[in-house]
């Protein structure tokens, strides 16, 4: 078994309102940043797992991404990477 | 009538639960999030809190808490399930009910009374209400914008699923003014709302009360 360590970028939909985004944006106008159109704000995940091959940790943190770490009502994800640890 | 009530790490109207299910006339007992059995339980409820500390997203990891298994199966059962604020965000995250509860349109935690509009009586939680009918209950979450998408909104709507409205204001920005729906099968409600923090003329209001006088549901309904 290898050591993997798979990124994932969780993002809310662009359909979902993200007050999130918004206050930092605001936030940022306030700071004097000129041109900020929109900010949207949404979560990385790293994630140390062992698996026989890049390609088995590839599908193990898709699942991941499926299951548990990203909610397919308001989000959606990108696994970036996957890369020997 | 036997009433679970759940627990899970952090939750925190577990007590006001148990003592409104016991203020009705029910046999309340606490299930722990570990434990794979109900203990004969008629009704279950997942109470307010923030289980997990609300981790990841709210509910996303108490959904695979082991007693949520026995939840499920109590759902498929056809019996009664009540999910409030951090119970009906499990509920969603562990798809017994559809949708999801994200963060509160306002940018702050809301923590009131709100008036709320019954709108549906044909669940064991609102049996005792009249449809139209106005109460007032506290509501107190960060995550309580009810969002889906248009086909799933439609269907709640057009099926008679959503069983309680804001009226007067909506705290959160909950799409179509939703603070409560109901399953397919009508046994599994989730509101935002605390209906428990309205069970007693000491808390000021009483209008919640009803929620946990499920003696229909004993007798079979």
């Amino acid at each position: 078994m290898k050591q993997f360590r798979a990124r994932v970028r969780v993002m809310p939909r662009p359909s979902i309102l993200d007050p999130q985004g918004q206050a930092v944006s605001h936030a940022l106008g306030e700071l004097g940043f000129r041109g900020v159109a929109a900010v949207r704000v949404g979560r990385a995940v790293e994630v140390l797992l062992e698996a026989a091959s890049a390609e088995a940790a590839q599908a193990g943190a898709l699942e991941m991404c499926q299951r548990l770490l990203a909610n397919p009502v308001t989000e959606d994800y990108v696994l970036e990477t996957v890369e020997p640890a | 009538m036997k009433v679970a009530v759940v627990r899970f790490p952090g939750s925190n109207c577990d007590a006001d639960a148990l003592e409104a299910a016991r203020a009705a006339g029910a046999e309340a007992a606490y299930v722990w999030h570990r434990s794979t059995d109900l203990g004969g339980a008629d009704v279950v409820v997942l109470p307010g809190g923030f289980s997990y500390g609300d981790y990841l997203r709210p509910g996303a990891i108490a959904r695979f808490s082991p007693v949520m298994r026995a939840v499920a199966a109590h759902a498929a059962a056809g019996r009664p399930v009540l999910g409030i604020c951090n119970g009906f965000q499990v509920l969603c995250e562990a798809q017994l009910l559809p949708g999801a509860l994200a963060r509160n349109a306002g940018l702050s935690f809301v923590c009131r009374p709100v008036t709320l509009r019954v709108e549906s009586d044909a669940t064991p939680f609102t049996a005792r209400y009249q449809p139209g009918q106005r109460l007032r209950m506290p509501v107190a979450h960060g995550d309580g914008r009810y969002v889906a998408d248009p086909a799933t909104l439609d269907a709640l709507e057009r099926e008679g699923r959503v069983v309680f409205r804001y009226v007067d204001g909506n705290p959160n920005g909950a799409e179509r003014d939703i603070a409560g729906i109901c399953n397919e099968g009508r046994n599994v409600v989730g509101l935002m709302p605390h209906p428990e923090r309205a069970s007693d003329a000491v808390l000021g209001s009483t209008d919640g009360a009803a929620v946990f006088a499920l003696a229909a549901v004993a007798a079979g309904v």
